[in-house]
């Protein structure tokens, strides 16, 4: 290795979200979520389409933030959703790239997924492959009459046609930069990070 | 993991139980699905290269990989060009050149698996290999205990009978105790490797003093012709003192299981009302080798670049 | 020729100078000068009596594709050999004159060492019934070890009466010593590792068991016996309590079970492959101490060249041997002498003087070996530089075959120059022929 002899310097890190931002933003979703899956009902009838949605969480920081989401929509519209995760490592076009990493749990409500709303959770929408990904897992384990999608941040630099439903920040970002999402469940905390990667 | 699974005494903890980790999440995404096909392994060639007859563990591997969505190419030795005299090493370079990335033997000679690794740059994985090692065979194995038992740790097992010439049981010693078994031998002396002292395990000649402690009885098929050399007087003798009948099966602890890999000598070394038992997982170990031989394929070649 | 070697230190003593002429010793002594002679520098190098190997595979007739006369015998002289003794396991077997006839004439052609042949002890090594050792003994090859090496004459009755038969004519019977109902499908040493491996175990028990029983014999018909490649603890302490007893035996060990173990075999390389197996580091230890204490008699190679097609395969369908002539030394030097077990008077002993003597060809005329390096003596002597050191490189090697054990180990010792009666066969550590 050929070493350089000037100092390299620390990777700079700025926080994008705090806990209260993260949770202030996860609120709206939910608040979307109610909004847009009520079906046609007026005031007073707000949670009427929610038993249709399921929330389906993309391993490993869309696991726990689907139940989030779940969580919050209970308690705003005092109606509960299923929650599922779906892992897509052996859906993922790209594993010789990343290598292989262990697997995930795949949980779907009893009910399964056939004829209902199925939100999609992840936390970071970039490339758009996980998502894409998380699609062919779907088509597998049933059919959905809709899908949807719910991203904690959206950083661009999409490489397929895949737009977000929900989308709790929008990020612009350089490719250089790493975008990290941090959760109390996952990581004991709230927060997004955004990384320079020095090369 | 590393780029080859040879024998199971290579897998170290964590290795094993990621095989195992990943075989139970397969089984999970695949649970009561119609389409019990994963498009993991796309345009991955496994090729099945047996030296020996083995349908079982051939049909075994060759599902595992076509749920991957691997290509699969059965390459039988017998009637080919093996048969005439081509060398291993032609075979492996000859199979490598038409493009497959990993290859699962199954070989008469103990290590011929290590001298493939040797040749190739795919993968290799020991589909059983002389009296050496059978390592797939040992990770459903131990996976068929995780599941029925809920762990592995400080689980009771006995494996009983042809001991020496067997490469379950070598699999077995290696990968059980690896995994925090207390893995007890059964079988007359002459069945017992020289040797066998330096394994992590304890030994016995005695079925009926073991039975008792036992919370999984792993028993092994044996070999008639064994007989005539004089390994045991007679087939009578052997299924006397060392195999399962129903009366030995009653000693057993309530939540003890059967295991057998398969295939059985029904009336030898073990019982068909105990083979048919509640107690035996031999139906769910021929399901579970599926699932493993996934996982195992998925680790070696999922990430591995070309 | 005349060739005059200045400064050698004869079994590592006091440099001295060494004239050799007409094939024999002519003079010994400081500051030797002779008109025409031909000078070799040999500062710094070490001069022992040229060696003698009892037990080499040359495959001719037979197997040219792994080894032949020729280039075995170009080996042995870049190993320092003057005299090999060719076993009988060729094709055909060495079990008549004329076949012993033919393999010592392609040793006079080769012209780089003597190729003493070895008869078989049994028509074609089946262990069935005796060849003619008497027709053999009487050849022009004039054969005095027999052996059916490859094969253990394993029937108790036919050992006897061949050990008793030789007698008549000075012979001696090579034992390849192993109980064959005891090895059936063996692959490596029987112990841990053979059950861990899944190789099919050799035990020792089946070498010590027919070694035993044929120092019984031997000592019963008061015939002479030797025991081949000897690869057990058991075996040293079997042939220690014969000798104690006036048993005339004697035995050999090869360098590589002097210096590898069986955790070779765990790579599953079959290189390593061989018969006798490699055994336990404390059988290492034995058989080291047993050459050092004369227990052995002799190192001898158990040169076995094997086709590329015989090794690079399962192990179990590898054939089994290795090559040793070149390394033969430098294992020697390595287990031996440089740890001090032995000295250099005792490398002459257990290379050249103990193996010529239980050849028989340490008698007193030209075709002598084994002999002190004093005047009158056949210039039968090789120059050793000790401090030299090199790593194993199986394609340079002089053999036909490539299946060294040693591949890529470092070793010490270079063989600089070999005389053969005078003749320089190998000088600046290369072959003259
Ligand atoms: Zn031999």
């Amino acid at each position: 290795m050929a070493g350089s002899p000037a100092p390299v310097p620390e990777n700079q890190s700025t926080v994008l979200l705090g806990a209260a931002d993260v949770a202030r933003v996860v609120d709206r979703i939910a608040h979307q979520v109610i909004e847009k899956c009520a079906g046609g009902g007026g005031a007073g009838d707000e949670g009427a389409g929610l038993p249709d949605v399921v929330l389906v969480g993309i391993p490993t920081r869309g696991a726990p933030l689907a139940r989030r989401l779940a969580g919050r929509i209970a308690a705003f519209a005092g109606t509960a959703v299923d929650v599922g995760t779906v892992d897509i490592t052996l859906y993922r076009d790209d594993l010789r790239m990343r290598g292989v990493r262990a697997l995930e749990d795949t949980v779907l409500p009893p009910e399964g997924i056939d004829g209902r709303l199925v939100v999609l959770v992840d936390d970071v929408l970039f490339s758009g492959r996980s998502v894409r990904a998380a699609l062919d897992a779907l088509r597998d384990l049933g059919r959905p009459r809709a899908v949807q999608l719910a991203v904690l941040v959206d950083r661009g630099h999409r490489e397929l046609p895949i737009r977000a439903d929900y989308v709790g920040k929008n990020v612009p970002t350089s490719r250089a930069q790493k975008v990290r999402v941090h959760l109390a469940e996952t990581d004991g905390t709230d927060e997004v990070l955004v990384t320079e990667e020095r090369r | 993991m590393k780029r080859h699974l040879l024998e199971a005494a290579d897998l170290d903890r964590a290795d094993a139980t990621l095989v195992l980790d990943t075989a139970a999440q397969i089984d999970q995404a695949l649970a009561g699905r119609e389409v019990k096909k994963l498009p993991t392994l796309r345009g991955r060639t496994v090729v099945n290269l047996f030296y020996e007859d083995s349908t079982r563990t051939r049909i075994s591997f060759e599902l595992a990989a076509k749920r991957l969505s691997a290509d699969v190419i059965n390459f039988s030795a017998k009637g080919s060009s093996v048969s005439k005299g081509e060398s291993l090493k032609d075979t492996a370079l000859t199979l490598e050149a038409m493009g497959s990335d990993a290859i699962v033997v199954r070989h008469s000679a103990s290590g011929a698996p290590h001298r493939l690794a040797g040749w190739v740059r795919g993968s290799v994985v020991n589909a059983g290999d002389g009296t050496h090692e059978h390592p797939t065979q040992a990770l459903l194995d131990a996976y068929t205990i995780r599941r029925r038992l809920g762990r592995l740790d400080g689980v009771r097992v006995a494996i009983v009978g042809d001991v020496l010439h067997s490469r379950v049981a070598r699999s077995n010693v290696w990968l059980l105790t690896t995994l925090g078994a207390e893995v007890t031998l059964v079988a007359p002396p002459t069945l017992l490797p020289v040797g066998v002292g330096s394994w992590p395990v304890q030994f016995s000649y005695d079925l009926d003093a073991v039975l008792p402690k036992a919370d999984v009885v792993m028993v092994l098929r044996v070999q008639l012709e064994r007989m005539n050399a004089s390994f045991f007087p007679s087939a009578r003798e052997y299924s006397r003192r060392y195999g399962l009948d129903a009366v030995r099966m009653a000693a057993l602890g309530d939540e003890a299981i059967v295991m057998h890999p398969g295939p059985m000598n029904r009336g030898m070394e073990i019982a068909a009302d105990v083979a048919d038992s509640v107690r035996s997982t031999i139906v769910e170990q021929v399901g579970n080798g599926v699932s493993v031989r996934m996982a195992v394929l998925y680790l070696l070649l999922g990430g591995s670049p070309q | 020729m005349t060739h005059l070697i200045k400064g050698a230190r004869v079994l590592g003593g006091d440099p001295a100078d060494l004239l050799l002429e007409d094939g024999r010793i002519a003079a010994v002594g400081e500051r030797l000068s002779a008109a025409g002679a031909t000078v070799v520098d040999a500062d710094g190098l070490v001069a022992l009596p040229g060696l003698v190997d009892l037990h080499t595979h040359l495959r001719e007739p037979g197997r040219e594709d792994a080894e032949t006369v020729e280039t075995g015998s170009r080996a042995a002289a870049l190993g320092g050999f003057t005299a090999v003794h060719a076993m009988a396991n060729t094709d055909p077997v060495a079990d008549t004159a004329g076949v012993v006839e033919q393999v010592w004439r392609l040793g006079r052609q080769a012209g780089l060492v003597d190729v003493v042949p070895v008869g078989a002890v049994t028509v074609g090594l089946r262990g069935e019934r005796l060849a003619e050792l008497g027709a053999m003994a009487d050849s022009a090859a004039r054969v005095r070890v027999f052996s059916d090496d490859g094969h253990c004459v394993a029937d108790p009755a036919l050992m006897r009466r061949a050990l008793e038969y030789v007698k008549a004519f000075d012979g001696v019977v090579a034992q390849h010593a192993e109980e064959p109902r005891l090895t059936a499908g063996a692959q490596m040493n029987e112990g841990d590792l053979s059950a861990r491996l899944g190789l099919t175990g050799w035990p020792a028990a089946a070498e010590e068991a027919v070694i035993a029983r044929d120092v019984l014999l031997a000592e019963h018909v008061g015939a002479r016996l030797h025991v081949c490649h000897v690869s057990t603890a058991g075996s040293v302490e079997i042939l220690r309590w014969a000798k104690s007893r006036g048993v005339q035996v004697t035995a050999e060990v090869t360098p590589h079970h002097l210096l590898l173990t069986e955790t070779c075999a765990e790579s599953y390389d079959p290189v390593f492959k061989v018969n006798p197996p490699l055994r336990t580091d404390a059988d290492v230890q034995a058989l080291r101490a047993g050459l050092a204490d004369g227990t052995i008699d002799a190192v001898a190679t158990d040169h076995a060249p094997h086709a590329v097609e015989d090794k690079e395969s399962e192990w179990a369908q590898a054939r089994p041997g290795m090559l040793g002539l070149e390394q033969a030394l430098s294992v020697v030097l390595e287990t031996l002498v440089e740890p001090g077990l032995l000295d250099w008077a005792g490398v002459a002993d257990r290379m050249s003087v103990r193996p010529a003597a239980i050849g028989r060809l340490d008698g007193r005329g030209p075709r002598s070996h084994g002999r002190p390096l004093t005047p009158g003596e056949p210039a039968n002597l090789l120059l050793l530089d000790p401090a030299a050191r090199a790593v194993v490189d199986p394609a340079a090697l002089a053999s036909r075959s490539r299946n060294s054990p040693y591949a890529g180990r470092e070793l010490p010792g270079r063989v600089v120059a070999t005389f053969l009666r005078g003749e320089a066969t190998v000088l600046d550590g290369k072959a003259q022929k």
